[in-house]
């Protein structure tokens, strides 16, 4: 077991992992350890930065080189929740909210009807599900504002709400079937020969068993609809318009901006870190539509 | 704790089967009832106007013209076939998409590598590694533009003055490599959701083979290469594939970091542009439509790819 002369190179410091693992080789560990420490901080660093250049003044905020012990100041956040930020975070909120719960409520039957008591050819449904989340939205993304201007929903949110639900319905049902194919089919049998009907079977047997799978959905569901840009632009204005389209409104300014940027973009994310950093693992499950649990 | 997925038995579960012919028949509807709401509302809402854009896509149509609104037959397609700039947006799309999924792939990889065993901080480590995936996309797009990428107060160009000293290059980092600084934006985001996809991949795989193997004398890189790797292909794929979904369609990146401008417009960005500022509508939808096609044609190849996947039991 000696690896500590390989362990220089990329590929066998991906060997030496197993080996540490077991044999803990003190070396090559320490420089491992060091490796992971380094890529986390580098991968980190830009939000740290964001962050500390929301907390300094404009002017030294655009320093050369860079001031990192500059005073910290406030102004960033001041000017940002002066431009008014409030209507379109509470827009991401309602879309971004009630669109997940909308696409609980369709996705959850579809995925028992594909799974616990399966349609036939459920593979097929399925698949068909998936196939519409590699329809690009941009080519369907012209009728979607005509109809919307014809019927007068453009600016409105609740046009968002349906379209953010189409786009994320695909996972939720991916995801809430592969939870439900791991419902005990024994207690749904006992269950039917109680004479529950289907409403509480749902709710007291299938349900609990799946309650991971569906906060995982939340999340992700959450997450995408409170990240979208593209459908907000083109289909929002004033009234109706998303974080994001605010965000992207943000920069036309003369002068100096760019704490105000950092600022406006660590608030605007807060709620997605949150959210993401409470449950790591629930977004491997989400991002992986319930694949990988 | 980890199983991949999914079909627990073949292609239709056959639950034992129903008594009779009429029962049976009502009973096929009490199964597709719950799907019924699901199903239709996608149709609508995403089936539907692609209809419509086909429809479209043959109509000469611009919103600045509206009196010459008519049939226009194919020439809508043969001017999005034609243009160089299509030809360009396609092209683009394409280096961007495989460049991002390769890079984020490589690198994903190696890091889930290195957070797969105990060490100091694991969990420290982990979580700032996904720090880029929760930033909101355009926010991120901004932060590269602007906080990072500016040749004037950039920090990339400001870590170079304060290691170099006042004489350091100062490059101007979109300007002279446009699509490098939307892909590096990009590679940035994507690495932590393939990384949390493979490292899910490698706590699953079974210790007790792993330990078998190194017993009868496998050494590292055997067990890496004839073990690791193919348990780890499907989830591979699995990261690949979602992947290029979501960053086949980018669209924040491009439009905030460069507007399109210096070649970096991908058909998302082109056909935003044709349709939202152009106000082309024909143009627009025939480009739509020639995204769909070209779709199809890779998502039939991926569709199989994930269909085996999802299949594959343990």
């Amino acid at each position: 077991m000696s690896t500590a002369t390989t362990s220089g190179t990329g590929t066998s410091s991906t060997g030496t992992t197993q080996e540490v693992r077991h044999a803990k080789p003190p070396r090559s560990g320490v420089i491992l350890t060091a490796a992971a420490w380094v890529i986390g901080i580098l991968f980190a660093l830009p939000v740290l930065w964001m962050i500390l250049t929301s907390l300094h003044s404009e002017n030294d905020a655009a320093k050369n080189p860079p001031d990192f012990f500059a005073p910290l100041s406030l102004d960033g956040y001041r000017s940002f929740f002066d431009a008014g930020p409030w209507p379109p975070l509470l827009n991401s909120l309602t879309a971004s909210v009630l669109s997940t719960i909308l696409v609980l409520l369709l996705a959850f039957p579809a995925a028992y009807a594909l799974s616990i008591r399966p349609v036939k050819k459920w593979t097929d449904v399925l698949f068909f599900f998936l196939s519409t989340k590699m329809l690009p939205i941009v080519a369907g993304i012209l009728p979607l504002y005509l109809f919307a201007q014809k019927v007068g929903l453009l600016d409105n949110i609740w046009w968002l709400i349906l379209l953010y639900t189409s786009m994320n319905l695909p996972i939720a049902v991916w995801m809430l079937r592969s939870f439900l194919a791991e419902v005990p089919v024994e207690m749904l049998e006992a269950a039917s020969v109680d004479g529950a009907s289907l409403t509480r079977t749902l709710k007291d047997i299938v349900a609990p068993v799946v309650m991971p799978g569906i906060a995982s959905a939340a999340l992700i569901c959450f997450i995408f609809s409170w990240n979208e840009l593209l459908l907000a632009r083109v289909l929002t204005s004033t009234v109706a318009g998303t974080a994001p389209v605010f965000l992207t409104g943000f920069v036309t300014s003369q002068g100096l901006f760019l704490a105000k940027v950092c600022a406006a973009s660590f608030v605007v994310s807060l709620p997605v870190l949150a959210a993401g950093f409470a449950a790591q693992d629930k977004l491997v499950q989400g991002l992986s539509m319930g694949a990988v649990k | 704790m980890s199983s991949t997925t999914a079909t627990r038995t073949g292609t239709d579960t056959a639950r034992p089967p129903a008594p009779s012919k009429a029962l049976q028949r009502s009973g096929d509807w009490a199964r597709r009832a719950p799907l019924l709401p699901a199903l239709i509302f996608t149709i609508l809402m995403t089936q539907l106007p692609f209809v419509a854009t086909i429809v479209i896509s043959f109509m000469n149509w611009n919103a600045y013209y509206p009196d010459e609104r008519g049939f226009a037959g194919v020439d809508n397609f043969a001017r999005v076939f034609t243009d160089t700039n299509t030809r360009k947006a396609v092209w683009v799309t394409i280096l961007l998409t495989v460049s991002v999924v390769l890079i984020c792939l490589v690198l994903g990889l190696g890091i889930a590598l290195l957070l797969d065993r105990k060490f100091r901080g694991q969990g420290i480590v982990r979580t700032m590694m996904i720090t880029p995936f929760l930033i909101v996309p355009v926010a991120a797009a901004l932060l590269w533009k602007h906080a990072l990428y500016n040749p004037e107060y950039g920090l990339f160009n400001g870590l170079l003055k304060t290691v170099f000293g006042d004489n350091a290059p100062q490059p101007d980092w979109i300007t002279n490599n446009p699509l490098a600084a939307i892909i590096a934006a990009l590679v940035w985001q994507w690495t932590p959701f393939m990384m949390l996809i493979l490292l899910a991949g490698l706590q699953s795989r079974p210790l007790d083979v792993v330990e078998a193997a190194r017993i009868d004398g496998a050494n590292a890189w055997q067990i890496f290469t004839n073990m690791t790797l193919p348990h780890l292909r499907q989830y591979i794929e699995l990261s690949g594939l979602l992947g290029a979904i979501y960053v086949v369609q980018n669209f924040d990146h491009v439009f905030t970091i460069t507007s399109g401008g210096l070649g970096t417009a991908n058909l998302p960005y082109f056909i935003y542009q044709t349709f939202y500022t152009a106000q082309d509508y024909g143009r627009a939808s025939a480009a739509g439509v020639v995204v769909v096609i070209g779709t199809i044609i890779i998502a039939t190849a991926a569709l199989r790819t994930a269909f085996s996947l999802f299949k594959e039991d343990s």
